[in-house]
C-alpha cells in the first residue's frame, strides 16, 4: 500500500524565493573556508586503516621463498569459487626441497573475488595476503584471471620468524647420521 | 552363527561371537578409534588407540558360580586396566566401557605419544583430509602439545619400489603395511629398522621391493607415510568425488572406487567386497584407464568426420542392405549384450567374439583379460569359448556370404581381417577407442568408455555385479544402449520397448532366468545359476576366492 506523504505548504517568507537563495549561499560560502575532507582521486590515493582487504596476493619470505605449499585450503574455503590451484611437487635436488609441495599454477579470478578474507584466514602457511590494492581494470575477462607470477610480484615479501626449510636443511644430513 | 550378549556403555546388546571387541561395537554402532587394526589382516594391536574397560561376570573360584550383587545382579569383575578392544573376544556378559573419563583419558594421550615426533605436515600431505591420526587428533586430542624438546627427524621422500613414497617421520608404526604384504603378497616387504623413538619402517636396500599388489599399503595406511607416487600431490581428497566401480582389467570383477573432479579420474582405490576381493586390487588395475589408447572422437563416414545422427541412420541403412554378422565385445555390458543378442535374432546374424587371454596370477587378475565374457553366455550371445582369432568371419566374407560387419570395440586387422576383407564387405566401427578397425571401417560411431557408462557385468565366479558411471559422456559419444535400442527399433524385430536403462533391466529379468535379481542387485553383487555353463572350458586357474571347479556347482 502506498504512504501518501503530505507536504507542509510553505509559509509567506519561503514563497519569496530570495532569502533561501542567500542563506543557501551562506553555507556554501562558509564550508569554502572550513579544512577538506575529499580527496581529489585518483591523483590522492587514501590512507587505508589496518585489516583492510583489498585484493588477494601471494607473498615470499625474507630470503625469498615463495611460501605457498598449495595445500588447495584457500581453494576450498573460497565463497566466491575465485581461487583455482594446480598442485606441483618441488625439485628433490632444488634448495627448497623439504618444502616438496609447491602450486604448479595458481589463479585467482579477480571478477569473481568478493575480498571476504577467508584465504588469508585460513592458509597455514601465511602465504595469501589481502593487500591494499583495491582498483582492478582491465579490457577482457581473461586479463582478471591473475596468474602466479602477478599475484607474487603483487604480494612481495612478508618477513616471517621462522624458517622451517631452513633449519631442517642445515640439520637434516646431520640427524640421519647419527642414528 | 552363536549370539552372545555384552553390555556396551550400560545398555544390553546381542552380537555374534567369535568376534573382537571392536567389529561387535562397530555392528551394534559404538564407535571405538584405532589405527592398526584392520578386519582382512591379523591383530597386531600395536596402536593401543582402541583401549576399552572390560569387565566379565566374577565367578566363585571354588564352585565356579557367578557371583551376585547385594541386590541380585551378576557382579562384574572388571579388569584393573584397559584392554584393546581388537585383540579381546567378546563373551556372554562382558561389559564394555567405551567412554568413560579414564579412556578418554587413555585416548588422548596415545595421540600425545603419537604426535611427538609427527611433523605436522599437513598442508603438503596427501592423506590430509583422510587421515586417521588427523580425524582422532580432532576428536580425541588434547589439543595443544607440551612438548618442547627437538622433534626426531626421521627420513621423508623415500621412493619404494618405483610407485610409492615412503615418509617415515609420518609413520605412526601401526604395522599394517607389514601385516598386508606377509599375509597378502606372501613375501616380507615392509619391516622395522632401529628402535625405540627412532624406530622407522624400511624396505631392504636394493632387494625386490615390487609387487603388483603393494599399492594396496598405501590405501591401508592410515597415515600419510606411504603415499602414492602417481596421486602424489594431484590433488587433495576432499575435492574428489567416489562413483562405485568394477576394474575393467580382467574377468575377476575386482570391486573399484573411482576418485574423480570435474570429469577427470585422479585415482582408483579397491572397494571392499568380502566375496571377490576383500580389500585388494592390482596395481595395474589402478591405471587401466590411462592405457586405453586414443578416443574414437567424433562419427565418421568413409573416414571424414559427420554428424552422430546421420552416422546412425547410414547405419541403420547399411544394416538393412545385406546380411550382416556382429563382432561383439567382451566389455559390453550385460544390458548391451542382450539388446545385441535381441538384434542378431530378429535380422538372422551370426554373432562373432573373441577371447582376450593373458597371464593368471593367481590373486586378482585373472588369465581373461576381459570383465564380462560370462555375461555373452548368459545373454546367449555365444555358446562356446571363443577363438582368439575372427578367422571364421573372415572365410565367410571370403565367399561372399557376409556383406556387413557390425563390430563393436574389436581390433579386426589384428584378429586376422585384412584391407581386402574391409573393401568387400562394410565395417561399421562401433567403439570408445581408436584402433585399426577404425581406419577402413565404412562408419565408425563413438561410443561411451567403460568409465562413462552404468551396468551390470559378470565376473569369473558368474557374480552379477553392478557399476555405475564415473565420469559424464562427452557430448559427441552415443550411449551404447541408446544406440543399440535404435538400431533393434528401426531394423525390426524389438518385441519391448527400451526407453531407459532401469525398464531394460526388468526386461532382461523377465527373458533370462539366471538374470532374475538383475534389476535389484546388492552391493556385494549376486552369484548367478552357472550350471548351464558347467560344459564350457574356462582359461581362469582357482584364484584368491575362486575355484573353478564349484562354479556351475553353485546353482545361484
Amino acid at each position: 500500500m502506498a504512504i501518501v506523504v503530505e507536504r507542509k505548504r510553505l509559509n509567506f517568507f519561503e514563497r519569496l524565493y530570495l532569502p533561501q537563495i542567500v542563506s543557501g549561499l551562506i553555507i556554501t560560502l562558509k564550508n569554502l573556508f572550513r579544512p577538506k575532507v575529499t580527496l581529489s582521486y585518483p591523483d590522492q590515493r587514501p590512507t587505508l586503516p589496518d585489516g583492510y582487504r583489498g585484493g588477494p596476493t601471494l607473498v615470499k619470505d625474507s630470503q625469498g621463498r615463495q611460501k605457498c605449499v598449495s595445500c588447495q585450503l584457500c581453494e576450498f574455503v573460497c565463497p566466491s569459487k575465485a581461487i583455482r590451484v594446480t598442485p606441483g611437487s618441488i625439485d628433490p635436488d632444488g634448495e627448497y626441497f623439504y618444502i616438496e609441495k609447491a602450486p604448479k599454477e595458481f589463479q585467482i579470478n579477480m571478477l569473481r573475488c568478493i575480498f571476504c578474507g577467508m584465504c588469508e584466514e585460513v592458509c597455514p602457511e601465511k602465504a595469501i595476503v589481502l593487500q591494499d590494492e583495491f582498483t582492478f581494470a582491465a579490457q577482457s575477462r581473461e586479463e582478471m584471471i591473475f596468474d602466479k607470477q602477478r599475484l607474487y610480484e603483487a604480494g612481495g615479501t612478508l618477513p616471517d620468524k621462522i624458517m622451517k626449510w631452513k633449519r631442517v636443511k642445515d640439520n637434516a644430513d646431520l640427524e640421519r647420521d647419527s642414528h | 552363527m552363536d549370539r552372545v550378549k555384552i553390555n556396551v556403555n550400560g545398555a544390553d546388546f546381542e552380537v555374534d561371537a567369535g568376534q573382537n571387541v571392536l567389529s561387535a561395537c562397530r555392528s551394534i554402532g559404538v564407535e571405538i578409534p584405532f589405527f592398526c587394526y584392520h578386519e582382512r589382516l591379523k591383530v597386531a594391536g600395536s596402536c593401543r588407540m582402541c583401549l576399552v574397560s572390560v569387565g566379565t561376570p566374577a565367578r566363585d573360584r571354588k564352585t565356579g558360580e557367578v557371583v551376585k550383587n547385594e541386590d541380585g545382579s551378576v557382579k562384574i569383575a572388571w579388569l584393573p586396566k584397559p584392554s584393546i578392544a581388537c585383540g579381546t573376544n567378546v563373551s556372554e556378559g562382558m561389559h564394555v566401557v567405551t567412554d568413560s573419563d579414564a579412556i578418554r583419558q587413555c585416548r588422548g594421550s596415545i595421540l600425545e605419544f603419537l604426535l611427538l615426533n609427527h611433523p605436522l605436515d599437513c598442508p603438503i600431505c596427501d592423506k590430509a583430509g583422510e587421515c586417521k591420526l588427523q580425524e582422532y587428533a580432532n576428536a580425541y586430542g588434547n589439543g595443544v602439545s607440551r612438548y618442547c624438546e627437538s622433534k626426531n627427524v626421521k627420513p621423508k621422500r623415500r621412493e619404494v619400489a618405483g610407485k610409492i613414497i615412503l615418509d617415515s617421520e609420518r609413520c605412526i608404526l601401526c604395522s599394517r603395511c607389514v601385516r598386508f604384504c606377509e599375509e597378502v603378497i606372501g613375501r616380507p616387504i615392509f619391516g622395522f629398522t632401529k628402535r625405540g623413538s627412532k624406530t622407522e619402517i624400511s624396505v631392504y636396500p636394493g632387494g625386490d621391493n615390487d609387487s603388483n599388489y603393494l599399492l594396496n599399503a598405501v590405501d591401508i595406511c592410515p597415515v600419510g607415510a606411504l603415499t602414492e607416487k602417481a596421486f602424489r600431490f594431484q590433488m587433495r581428497a576432499w575435492f574428489l568425488r567416489t562413483a562405485r566401480s568394477i576394474s575393467p582389467e580382467s574377468s575377476a570383477g575386482v570391486n573399484t572406487t573411482v576418485w574423480t573432479r570435474e570429469g577427470r579420474i585422479y585415482r582408483v582405490t579397491p572397494r571392499d567386497n568380502e566375496f571377490v576381493n576383500d580389500s585388494w586390487m592390482s596395481d595395474s588395475g589402478r591405471y587401466f584407464h590411462i592405457g586405453r589408447g586414443a578416443r574414437l572422437s567424433g562419427a565418421r563416414l568413409d573416414s571424414s568426420a559427420c554428424d552422430l545422427p546421420y552416422a546412425i541412420d547410414r547405419c541403420v541403412e547399411i544394416l538393412r542392405l545385406s546380411n550382416f554378422a556382429i563382432v561383439a565385445s567382451a566389455f559390453q555390458t550385460v544390458e548391451e549384450m542382450f539388446l545385441l543378442k535381441a538384434l542378431a535374432k530378429a535380422a538372422g546374424a551370426p554373432v562373432y567374439m573373441v577371447s582376450h587371454l593373458g597371464e593368471d596370477d593367481g590373486f586378482l587378475v585373472s588369465a581373461d583379460k576381459t570383465p564380462n565374457l560370462r555375461g555373452a553366455f548368459v545373454t546367449g550371445l555365444i555358446s562356446e569359448y571363443p577363438p582368439d582369432n575372427l578367422s571364421a568371419l573372415a572365410e565367410k566374407i571370403d565367399s561372399g556370404e557376409i556383406k556387413t560387419v557390425l563390430c563393436f570395440d574389436e581390433d579386426l586387422k589384428s584378429l586376422g581381417l585384412g584391407s581386402a576383407h574391409f573393401k568387400k564387405a562394410n565395417v561399421i566401427f562401433c567403439s570408445s577407442v581408436e584402433n585399426s578397425s577404425a581406419v577402413g571401417a565404412k562408419v565408425c560411431v563413438p561410443l561411451e568408455g567403460e568409465m562413462e557408462k552404468g551396468g551390470i557385468w559378470i565376473n569369473r565366479q558368474f557374480r552379477m555385479q553392478r557399476f555405475e558411471a564415473v565420469v559424464e559422456r562427452p557430448k559427441w559419444a552415443a550411449s551404447a544402449v541408446e544406440f543399440l535400442s535404435q538400431l533393434l527399433c528401426r531394423i525390426g524385430g524389438a518385441d519391448f520397448e527400451t526407453p531407459d536403462v532401469g525398464l531394460l533391466r526388468s526386461v532382461i529379468a523377465e527373458r533370462v532366468p539366471q538374470l532374475k535379481g538383475c534389476a535389484d542387485i546388492p552391493d556385494c553383487g549376486t552369484l548367478i545359476d552357472a550350471s548351464a555353463f558347467a560344459g564350457v572350458k574356462f582359461p581362469e586357474k582357482a584364484a584368491f576366492k575362486f575355484d573353478p571347479a564349484s562354479v556351475g556347482a553353485n546353482g545361484g
